[in-house]
């Protein structure tokens, strides 16, 4: 069980792109004629070559990929998360042979299936049942392997209606479902899921992280998955890798890794101001300014003691007189992807045009040890709930408990473990004797 | 397994081999889904090659005076000569546009990418079968027995498809690079049609331009077909047939080094 099935060492993959040289800035038509004809020459003799030909007259190296090196076990499922242009997908294309690494090696024990994007190999015209068959091909099954899980594919992916109906004419959601259900059933040694979970109801995400987690743990598969859900990846994972820039920059357990992805310069900030961004963020009524997180000396700071309150601000403009003044809310998250709590604003008739600010305070001791995330919303309740603006995950905040200093207090008593909890309060508790 | 940055050539044919089910599904797919959505369906198979043997005829027989060979009827000449023709222009097209066709596979998921354009020449097989027995209804309707060399007509066939695949590899990888290609095959396609005996015999062809008229690989192509249809009177022109065979094999083998070498990148190119 202990042997790693996968082992990276110093992969590297390089794409060359092209930038145009800079030229003195006068060309007489000679010039620009002869430059031109002498291009089209060399390009003629590198297209029948079979060279790769690259606009532009200097050419430079991008490494998507570099020095990655990390090896996985028998059964473990790795998450990957990083930033978009992290390397995580040239990775993944790596590993499942798509593409070919520029350096380093990998060594792979066991058949590789990857699951890069639902429905791969779907073809619209065929019918579900049609595409089964096609889908298992293309991702290495054979006819026998597909026949023999038929059934269970079909009832997996809840169209048993719909089984002879070309995919074309298909929702979106079954679509996603049948393309999840022959993936699920390919029983690979090393499954890579990238992204494909984004996709979908809630139940039907369940049911598919319940299929990876029984894929991992009972069949002792290895699963490698890739998701811009922090939730997902810390609920499913318990190791997972942190890529930034090409190169792997953590590699342990998964909840520090997304705390690390967050807390890592560019994610989500503990101050955000929208004002300096092209896009608005917000509606005709009202627009989203900026949002921070202030301590009690009203420090800006994205760090907080677990033993003091703190504040959550966020100022909006309203753009039209609206009869009553909207209600700012705040929703704040775990790491895993939990909801701590809603804290909305007072209902007030203030309604007029201007910039407004709304405080969120939040006592001390009230959130456990964790790194939390804030949405930042405004909703107009007089009509229908309308919501303004919805900033998913827009700040974090780490809650610290500085160990050494609370170990010997009331809340830890000298235990020295991981409280588990959404929240942490301080919660009387009295003991008496009875008898 | 191991993936390196320099590729390890040894398992590509066993790779190939592994992944023969996938070839079947494609073709399968490619067959099933060609008149999806059609009104006439597989009637185009029919009536494409039918319609330009009634132009050829009508143009090359009738208005220009040709000869035919062996005494058969010109229709049936040019039929001869456009089943080789339309099975290897079809595949060609196919097969070259084949990859960009499945870029969405190419860019996902990892098999031998050869599976892509051989897998397209089966479309076209299926529609040569088809006009075949277009031919057959032909052969009755002039009360044409063929002799035993129609039997050789696979072998034939085979050919045709062979020049198709070893000109189609190299193109389908260029075209995943170059677009260019696209726009060349239809050219190329549509001069290839005259330069081939196709509406013509190829007996009409001077002698001292007989043996550069053979090295187009349709020539013996055709010639062949035409020796196993039309009763095989004619002295078989095993000249030009070899000449085609070593042109095919040489495409062939060029077609495979191309594809092989460009495999690799196709992914990021594509």
């Amino acid at each position: 069980m202990s042997e790693a099935v996968i082992s990276v060492e110093g992969l590297g993959k390089k794409y060359l792109i092209g930038h145009q040289a800079a030229t003195k800035s006068y060309l007489t038509l000679r010039e620009a004629l002869m430059r031109k004809s002498v291009g089209l020459l060399q390009q003629t003799k590198n297209i029948l070559l079979g060279h790769p030909i690259i606009a532009g007259e200097t050419l430079e190296e991008i490494w998507a990929l570099r020095h990655a090196s990390f090896s996985v076990k028998c059964g473990e499922i790795l998450g990957i998360i990083g930033k978009n242009g992290a390397g995580k997908s040239t990775l993944l294309k790596i590993l499942s042979r798509i593409t070919k690494p520029s350096a380093g090696r990998v060594a792979l024990r066991g058949r590789v299936a990857s699951l890069l994007e639902v429905g791969t190999g779907f073809h619209p015209e065929l019918t579900g049942r049609e595409n089964i068959f096609l889908n298992g091909a293309i991702l290495g099954m054979t006819r026998a392997d597909i026949r023999k899980r038929f059934d269970e594919i079909v009832a997996f992916a809840e169209i048993e209606r719909f089984l002879d109906t070309p995919v074309k004419r298909y929702s979106s959601g079954m679509y996603v479902r049948l393309a999840f259900a022959v993936a699920a059933h390919l029983e690979p040694d090393i499954l890579i899921v990238d992204e494909v979970l984004a996709v979908g109801d809630a139940q039907f995400q369940k049911k598919c992280l319940g299929k990876m987690g029984e894929v991992a743990s009972d069949k002792g598969r290895t699963v490698l998955f890739v998701s811009h859900q922090m939730g997902m990846i810390t609920s499913l994972c318990p190791r997972a890798i942190l890529l930034e820039g090409g190169r792997v920059v953590f590699d342990g357990n998964a909840a520090e890794g997304v705390a690390q992805y967050y807390t890592r310069d560019g994610g989500a900030p503990f101050a955000v101001d929208y004002t300096k961004l092209p896009k608005k963020i917000g509606d005709q009524l009202a627009t989203l300014r900026q949002g921070w997180i202030e301590d009690m000396r009203e420090k800006t700071t994205g760090e907080i003691d677990i033993r003091c309150g703190f504040k959550i601000k966020m100022q909006y403009a309203l753009d039209r007189a609206t009869p009553e003044h909207p209600v700012p809310n705040f929703h704040i998250y775990n790491s895993q992807g939990q909801c701590a709590f809603v804290c909305g604003g007072r209902r007030s008739s203030d309604g007029g045009i201007g910039i407004y600010e709304a405080t969120c305070f939040v006592p001390s001791n009230l959130l456990n040890n964790d790194i939390y995330f804030i949405d930042l919303a405004l909703t107009f309740m007089h009509a229908g709930n309308h919501v303004s603006f919805h900033e998913r995950g827009a700040l974090s905040v780490v809650i610290v408990d500085p160990i050494e200093e609370t170990l010997h207090s009331e809340a830890r008593n000298g235990y020295s473990g991981v409280f588990p909890g959404v929240v942490r309060p301080q919660i009387n508790c009295e003991v008496r004797r009875v008898s | 397994m191991i993936i390196e940055s320099e590729s390890l050539a040894n398992h590509f044919w066993r790779d190939l081999w592994s992944y023969r089910e996938l070839f079947f599904v494609l073709a399968w797919r490619d067959v099933s889904v060609r008149y999806k959505q059609t009104i006439i369906g597989m009637l185009w198979a029919i009536l494409r090659p039918f319609l330009t043997m009634v132009v050829f005829t009508v143009i090359f027989g009738k208005l220009g005076g040709f000869p035919s060979e062996a005494g058969a009827p010109y229709a049936l000449l040019v039929f001869a000569g456009l089943l080789p023709w339309s099975l290897f222009a079809t595949s060609l097209a196919d097969a070259g546009n084949s990859l960009i066709g499945n870029s969405n596979l190419i860019s996902k998921v990892y098999f031998p990418r050869l599976i892509i354009p051989a897998a397209a020449i089966v479309t076209s097989l299926v529609d040569f079968l088809i006009s075949l027995f277009v031919l057959i209804d032909l052969m009755v309707w002039y009360q044409y027995v063929p002799g035993w060399p129609f039997l050789l007509l696979p072998a034939f066939t085979m050919m045709a498809a062979a020049a198709a695949l070893g000109a189609g590899l190299y193109i389908s990888s260029m075209t995943a690079k170059y677009r260019d290609f696209r726009f060349i095959i239809p050219f190329a396609l549509q001069l290839g049609l005259y330069v081939s005996p196709v509406g013509y015999s190829s007996n009409i062809v001077p002698e001292g331009w007989q043996l550069v008229f053979s090295l187009n690989p349709l020539v013996g192509i055709i010639d062949g077909f035409r020796w196993c249809i039309l009763r095989g009177q004619e002295a078989f022109n095993w000249q030009s047939v070899l000449i085609s065979a070593a042109v095919i094999a040489l495409m062939l083998w060029f077609g495979v080094r191309q594809f092989r070498s460009n495999e690799d990148t196709l992914a990021d190119v594509i």
